[in-house]
């Protein structure tokens, strides 16, 4: 057993329950050779630390503020040697029953030390995690796309997404500063962020918050189409003839927005 | 050991005769009264036009009757209190006859032809008596069982999980390195629980609801640390007010799960109670944090219960609002000032806490034995009642 110790990465909101977890680790120690790479307060946070440092083994709350567990391992996937995640919540909620049926990780708080020792070391056996698993979770939508720049993940806060455009394999995820492209189905998007989103063409879906109107412009061949105007950026983007519908819906909003 | 040995009665004495003190009651009453005549007005008069005149002619006889038959109830309330169901009624009846008799010696000219005779008037009196006793008992029977389930519905909507099992998972974090702060912990949530599992049907005083607020409280920054920031403003609160039990914590509860939980930020929760014109107000204010649809039923579903409460216990005399502004979301709770005094304890019996009951043993033998047989099965019972929470919490 001279093997390289297990990198742990503990992410609580509740400092007690990171302390506890660190004190349940140490008493696996004499077990398993086991170092703790770091705590976190949220999802972010553990991403930021594992930036620089790696780590086996996440274990992280579901609930948390700013961004949660299930966030966290979705984000987790995009790197380059994605950690196993093992979920720790305070309550048997029926939710977990998703957890049982894609045999996702999970310890139940206050979490007892046999129980943890006995995942840590079937941690070697366990599959990765994957995104349909992940998704199959009772998670509400994701605050962050994330993509992966130089095999770091890099997060784009959802709200800050001006549009989505499929483009052959990728999707282009444009903001105001720049463009990232995400390796995501424009249809799955669209179910998870429908409320913020509008799709204004079989490969676009722009934010309804940073629609500014819409302008109607001459086709060459003499034909008219509809144009979406955005806040932001210069560029426009096409309605298609199926979607025309939303310019009257959403140019009613915007109108009544301005007036406002 | 007279704690062990004292069981408290499954179920109120029966609560049959309204607190004629009470506002919502005399509402009640006046409008019944009135409307009663107005029937009698439609019987006796077939043209429309002329129906308001008559009706007017005849509240304008109801009503000597109606005030001073209210008022003498209004001072004999105490007394009847205290007296059996069958006891009340009688009481009442003699003071309906009494008065009839007595304003019609009083003021003869009323008796004219158009009112008709004392008979007539004692009639009209005494069935619309009956028929409205007769109504609150019903009332008061529809709503016992509501008081009943008072307590199992607090704690069903109340004390997420999510709180005990983090709790407990932040008590154990402290054995090791701070076992002094894990027993106060632990005899904080032992507090907390023992308010939660009793029996919760009756007033207690607002100091004692405040210091389950504390340990509450407690408990939840031991959680959170530095994320929740309190600001406590109960300098004039009065402490001896009586107020339902877990009227407030719930509330808290809601705060900090909705306010301050879903934060990586300092939230401050801030709680005010203070008496103005013998009525007690709290305000309790969070950080409002917009977030998802399933936040919100919970804590309509918290607002409700306290509402329902508020109204078994003081009907139209209290009120509870919610706002939420921007950035905030604010509680008002308003309450008639009430005080353990036996003397205007309402016949209820929810106006007399228990720990009046506790000190003054005459109250408790006068109160309890009214259901005496049912005593020996109170434990039973109360285990049974605990039971359904636990199912019911694992099963949602």
């Amino acid at each position: 057993m001279a093997e390289s110790p297990l990198r742990v990465l503990i992410v609580d909101d509740e400092a007690p329950a990171r302390h506890r977890l660190r004190e349940l680790l140490d008493d696996c120690a004499g077990v398993l050779p086991i170092s703790i790479i770091g705590e976190a307060q949220h999802g972010r946070e553990a991403l930021d630390i594992l930036h620089s440092a790696s780590a086996d083994l996440v274990l992280t709350d579901i609930h948390m503020p700013g961004m949660d567990g299930i966030e966290l391992a979705r984000h987790l996937l995009k790197l380059s040697r994605p950690p196993v995640v093992i979920f720790t919540t305070a309550f048997h909620e029926h939710a977990l029953a998703a957890f049982e049926v894609n045999a996702v990780d999970y310890l139940v708080k206050p979490v007892r030390v046999q129980r943890l020792l006995s995942a840590l070391q079937k941690l070697p056996r366990l599959k990765p995690m994957t995104v349909e698993k992940l998704t199959q979770l009772p998670a509400s939508a994701r605050r962050f796309l994330s993509v992966t720049d130089r095999s770091r993940v890099v997060l784009v806060p959802v709200d800050e997404v001006i549009y989505l455009k499929a483009e052959l394999k990728y999707i282009t995820i444009r903001t105001a500063q720049r463009e990232h492209l995400l390796e995501e189905s424009l249809t799955r998007l669209e179910q998870e962020f429908g409320a913020r989103f509008v799709r204004v063409h079989r490969n676009c879906l722009v934010a309804r918050d940073f629609i500014r109107g819409f302008e109607r412009r001459a086709n060459n061949d003499g034909d008219a189409h509809w144009e979406v105007l955005l806040h932001g950026i210069e560029e426009s983007l096409p309605v298609s003839r199926r979607q025309q519908y939303i310019v009257r819906e959403i140019g009613r909003e915007v109108m009544n927005g301005a007036a406002a | 050991m007279q704690g062990i040995i004292k069981q408290r009665p499954p179920s109120l004495p029966s609560p049959a005769l309204p607190d004629l003190r009470n506002l919502g009651s005399i509402l009640r009453i006046l409008l019944a009264v009135n409307g009663a005549a107005l029937l009698v007005a439609l019987a006796r008069e077939p043209r429309l036009t002329a129906l308001a005149s008559e009706w007017a002619a005849l509240t304008g006889f109801v009503e000597p009757h109606l005030f001073a038959e209210l008022a003498v109830l209004w001072f004999a309330q105490p007394w009847l209190a205290r007296v059996s169901f069958r006891g009340g009624v009688a009481i009442i009846t003699a003071i309906t006859c009494v008065i009839s008799v007595g304003v019609d010696a009083l003021f003869p000219r009323m008796t004219g032809e158009a009112a008709g005779s004392l008979a007539r008037h004692l009639a009209f009196a005494l069935v619309t008596q009956f028929m409205l006793i007769g109504y609150f008992r019903l009332r008061a029977r529809a709503l016992s069982p509501a008081i009943t389930e008072a307590r199992l519905q607090a704690l069903q909507a109340r004390i997420r999980p999510h709180f005990l099992f983090n709790s407990i998972t932040a008590i154990l974090s402290l054995v090791r390195s701070e076992p002094r702060r894990a027993e106060a912990a632990l005899e904080d949530m032992a507090d907390l629980f023992r308010v939660l599992m009793r029996d919760n049907r009756e007033l207690a005083p607002l100091a004692d609801e405040v210091e389950l607020c504390r340990q509450y409280l407690e408990l939840e920054q031991l959680r959170l640390g530095d994320r929740l920031a309190i600001d406590w403003n109960i300098k004039s609160m009065p402490g001896d007010a009586l107020v339902p039990p877990l009227v407030l914590q719930p509330l808290l509860e809601n705060a900090v799960y909705h306010g301050i939980e879903p934060s990586i930020e300092r939230g401050v929760l801030s709680i005010n109670i203070f008496l103005s014109r013998d009525e007690v107000h709290a305000i309790l204010r969070n950080p409002y944090i917009a977030n998802g649809a399933r936040h919100h039923v919970g804590n309509k579903m918290a607002l409700d219960n306290i509402r329902e409460r508020l109204a078994l216990h003081f009907d139209a005399e209290a009120s509870l609002e919610s706002r939420a502004t921007r950035d905030s979301y604010e509680v008002h709770i308003r309450m008639p000032y009430r005080r353990q005094k036996p003397a205007t304890a309402g016949n209820d019996a929810s106006t007399s806490s228990r720990h009046e009951r506790s000190r003054d043993h005459g109250t408790q033998k006068r109160r309890e034995p009214r259901l005496p047989a049912l005593l020996p099965g109170t434990p039973v019972t109360r285990s049974l009642r605990i039971e359904p929470w636990l199912n019911h919490r694992s099963a949602s």
